[in-house]
């Protein structure tokens, strides 16, 4: 009971702490360093691309080979396009985005500042008078916030464009009907509130991650625990704020 | 871990804080620079209380320091010449052109103008100290502070790291701030001495007044450094 409680308090900790971060990063967003916003962009979106691309349409064509099934049995077969679309809008394409960035950029958020930590690199930054979380935090938050809704953007559309190579090409849905269930059925708030959630699964997996890093103590161990954690927090809590946005939004 | 330190340290000489590993004299040094902010007492520089100071003024007021870390704490994702360049990048306007002769001038001082290219993984310890060095070195602070320079170094290492701190000293007249567990380093750089035990200070002066002030850890330095000669 008294481990149990112990282990209560500590996420209670991490999470205030997660908190303090949070306001500490909104505060000095402003002025915006857009060398380093850049400089993470690229790191967080541009490198994160091929593997978001490969998922997405793995992901778009194992949904359309399943539907498909499913919806044969009802001769609606039609609609796997716009089951697709709707599913990947509202749900496959923000919270796989978000996973696949947790698990590239968001590790790597993680391991960078625990290292920058454990070798006094972050002690260093403050002693010549720049803010650590100015110069590290902030660029990854900004960068992860923004490019998750654009990546999310791209996966949607690779996820469609691959249910649609896989249910027109191959299992035979004319693709008229494909299309045109699509325009009939996704609305433009679907796409849009997927990229809401999308942007606060960014903010979120890079707060946690960038926590996690900055927070580290230990030595290489401690980097090593804080790299695992973060993934899995994130993870976790990228779920829970899908059901919360979901809950709301739709 | 510290209780009741009690230190003045004089403009314009290079005071050694001495002390056993684990006694608290990194600490001691991140408070002199805001990093760690004391439970109670007064961090007084030039008239002004910096425990007291919020974090804009602490970033005033660190503009004025130069640190050398342990490991050196060289950033690892950037090369010898950008690291040196950081400083004078954040807080100069200086063109691309003076920036880089200021890197090199540093650099030069070091003798390590042909690392400009290399990165810190490629360095040996004494190199990255002597990088780390024109780092703290780059915007011509008033104060430097140098945390254990020596550690982990070779004998020739840490004499040209010991030849470096003192000739930028007198060269420069600044005021340094160096901590050490090595009697024979503080007897070689110091001006004045400060013996760190049990949190507080425990003796403090010249280096003969330390060895001659008879405090059982001076002795016990001395011995060893004996024994040391004997061996070798």
């Amino acid at each position: 009971m008294a481990a149990l409680g112990r282990w209560f308090i500590s996420q209670l900790r991490e999470l205030g702490g997660m908190g303090l971060l949070g306001l500490w990063a909104l505060r000095y967003c402003f002025p915006p360093r857009w060398d380093l916003f850049f400089k993470q962009s690229e790191r967080i979106g541009v490198r994160s691309l091929p593997v978001i691309l490969l998922s997405s349409a793995f992901i778009g064509m194992v949904f359309a080979l399943e539907t498909f099934y499913a919806l044969r049995k009802f001769g609606a077969e039609t609609m796997v396009g716009a089951s697709l679309a709707l599913a990947m809008a509202r749900e496959l394409g923000p919270v796989f985005t978000a996973v696949m960035l947790t698990a590239r950029a968001g590790s790597a958020m993680a391991a960078e500042l625990g290292t920058m930590r454990v070798t006094e690199q972050i002690d260093a930054l403050e002693a010549m008078a720049v803010n650590p979380i100015s110069y590290l935090v902030v660029p990854r938050i900004m960068g992860s916030t923004l490019l998750a809704p654009i990546l999310t953007g791209i996966s949607d559309f690779i996820g469609v464009a691959g249910g649609y190579a896989i249910g027109v090409l191959v299992l035979g849905i004319d693709a008229g009907a494909f299309v045109s269930n699509i325009e009939k059925y996704l609305e433009v708030t679907d796409i849009y509130y997927g990229l809401l959630k999308a942007a606060v699964f960014g903010f979120l997996l890079a707060l946690i991650c960038c926590y996690k890093g900055y927070s580290v103590r230990g030595g290489a161990e401690g980097v090593g625990r804080a790299t695992t954690e973060s993934v899995v927090f994130s993870t976790v809590m990228i779920l829970v704020a899908d059901y919360i946005l979901t809950a709301l939004l739709f | 871990m510290l209780k009741g330190v009690d230190l003045l340290i004089p403009d314009g000489e290079i005071t050694v804080i001495l002390g056993r590993s684990g006694v608290g004299k990194s600490v001691l040094l991140k408070h002199l620079i805001g990093l760690i902010r004391p439970d109670r007492g007064r961090i007084i520089l030039d008239g002004e209380d910096i425990t007291r100071m919020g974090e804009r003024q602490l970033i005033r007021i660190r503009k004025r320091f130069g640190m050398l870390f342990q490991e050196g704490a060289l950033f690892d994702s950037f090369t010898v010449a950008e690291n040196v360049a950081f400083p004078l990048l954040e807080h100069t306007s200086l063109s691309e052109r003076e920036i880089e002769e200021r890197v090199r001038e540093k650099l030069r001082q070091v003798d390590l103008e042909d690392a400009w290219d290399k990165y810190p993984s490629e360095l040996s310890g004494g190199m990255k100290k002597r990088v780390a060095l024109a780092r703290a070195l780059a915007l011509d602070p008033d104060i430097v502070l140098c945390d254990e320079p020596t550690s982990g170094l070779d004998p020739v290492a840490a004499a040209t790291i010991e030849k470096l701190i003192l000739e930028t000293q007198r060269r420069l007249s600044k005021t340094f701030v160096v901590i050490t567990h090595d009697l024979k380093t503080a007897l070689s750089i110091g001006s004045r001495i400060a013996l760190l035990e049990d949190g507080k200070i425990v003796v403090e002066g010249r280096p003969e007044e330390v060895l001659k002030s008879g405090h059982p850890l001076i002795e016990a330095y001395i011995k060893r450094e004996e024994i040391g000669k004997e061996v070798g």
